[in-house]
C-alpha cells in the first residue's frame, strides 16, 4: 500500500520533471554555458553544472510547495557556480570569456535572466551598490569587446568563439541587426519556445518574490 | 538615464545568442542523480529517527530498573568525625 503510493509518486515526479527539463533545459543550459564561459558547441562543464543543479531540484521536487522549479534551479545553479567559481577562472572561449566569474554571474542574473538588482544582491550576499558597479563594469567590458563600425582596423583582440566570430567580421552597421536575427532564429524550435515561456513565468515570479 | 539602458539592451541582445543543444540524456542523468540524493536523504532521516527511538527506549528501561526517584534524600549533616 505504502509502497504502491510511493511508486506512483515517483512516477509522477519523474514525468513532471522530464517535462520541465524539456521545456526549460535549453535556456538553463545557455545560462550555464554563459557562466562557465564555453562556446556554444562544447558545453561540457556547463552540462555538469546544470546536471548538479537539476538533480537538486529533482530531490526537492515534492517539497517545492508552489515555488517555480525554474526559479529554484536557477538559484541553485548560481549558488553552485559561486561555490565552484575558482574552477571557471580560465574560460575556453564563449561570449563572456573576457569577464571574471563574478562579473559573468552578475551579468547573467541581471541581464540574461532579468532579475532585479536587490534580489541579485540578496542571492549573492553583496550590497546593491556593488552589484550595480559590477554590472556596469561588465557591460562596459562587453561593449568594448564588440568591434563596431569604424573599428575595422582594430585587430580581432577579443577571444570570441568561432560561432559568434562570424558576425563582427562583416563590420557593417547592419551587423548588430543581423546578429540578433540570427540569434533568435538559430534556436531550436521547441526548446526556444518553451524556454522563453518558462522564462517569462519565472520573471513574474521573481518580481513578486516567492509565493507560498 | 536612457544611455545606460541602451547599453544594457545591447548586451542583453548579445547574451541572447544561439542556444546550445540540450543533450538528450541530461534529464535522465539529473533524474538518476536526484533520485540517489533523495534516497540518501531518506536513509539519513530513517536512521536519525531510529537512533532517537532507541535512545528513548534505553532511557525508559534504565529509569524503570534503577528508579532514581526512589533514592533516599541526601543527608544534610556530615557524619561525626571519630578516632582522629
Amino acid at each position: 500500500m505504502v509502497r504502491e503510493r510511493r511508486a506512483a509518486r515517483d512516477g509522477r515526479r519523474a514525468r513532471e520533471f522530464e517535462v520541465f527539463v524539456a521545456g526549460a533545459g535549453g535556456r538553463l543550459l545557455h545560462a550555464a554555458a554563459l557562466l562557465t564561459g564555453e562556446p556554444t558547441g562544447d558545453t561540457e562543464a556547463a552540462e555538469r553544472l546544470l546536471t548538479a543543479a537539476l538533480a537538486r531540484t529533482y530531490a526537492r521536487w515534492d517539497r517545492l510547495r508552489g515555488e517555480d522549479p525554474y526559479d529554484h534551479t536557477r538559484r541553485t545553479l548560481a549558488a553552485l557556480f559561486a561555490h565552484r567559481g575558482h574552477r571557471y577562472r580560465h574560460p575556453r572561449g564563449g561570449l563572456l570569456a573576457r569577464l571574471t566569474p563574478q562579473e559573468r554571474l552578475v551579468l547573467v542574473l541581471r541581464l540574461y535572466e532579468g532579475i532585479a538588482e536587490e534580489q541579485t544582491a540578496a542571492a549573492l550576499g553583496l550590497p546593491v551598490e556593488r552589484v550595480r558597479a559590477i554590472c556596469t563594469r561588465a557591460v562596459t567590458a562587453m561593449r568594448s569587446a564588440t568591434p563596431r563600425r569604424g573599428a575595422a582596423g582594430r585587430p580581432p583582440s577579443a577571444r570570441r568563439p568561432p560561432s559568434a566570430g562570424t558576425s563582427p567580421s562583416t563590420g557593417t552597421p547592419a551587423s548588430a541587426g543581423a546578429r540578433t536575427g540570427a540569434g533568435t532564429g538559430a534556436g531550436t524550435g521547441t526548446g526556444a519556445g518553451a524556454g522563453a515561456g518558462t522564462g517569462a513565468g519565472a520573471g513574474t515570479g521573481a518580481g513578486t518574490g516567492v509565493v507560498p | 538615464m536612457s544611455f545606460p539602458d541602451r547599453k544594457e539592451t545591447e548586451v542583453r541582445r548579445m547574451l541572447e545568442g544561439p542556444h546550445p543543444v540540450l543533450p538528450p540524456d541530461l534529464a535522465g542523468r539529473a533524474t538518476e542523480r536526484g533520485r540517489r540524493m533523495l534516497r540518501r536523504h531518506q536513509a539519513v532521516r530513517t536512521i536519525g529517527w531510529l537512533l532517537l527511538f532507541a535512545a528513548v527506549v534505553a532511557f525508559a528501561v534504565w529509569a524503570a530498573i534503577v528508579e532514581p526517584w526512589t533514592a533516599p534524600p541526601p543527608t544534610d549533616t556530615t557524619p561525626p568525625l571519630e578516632g582522629w
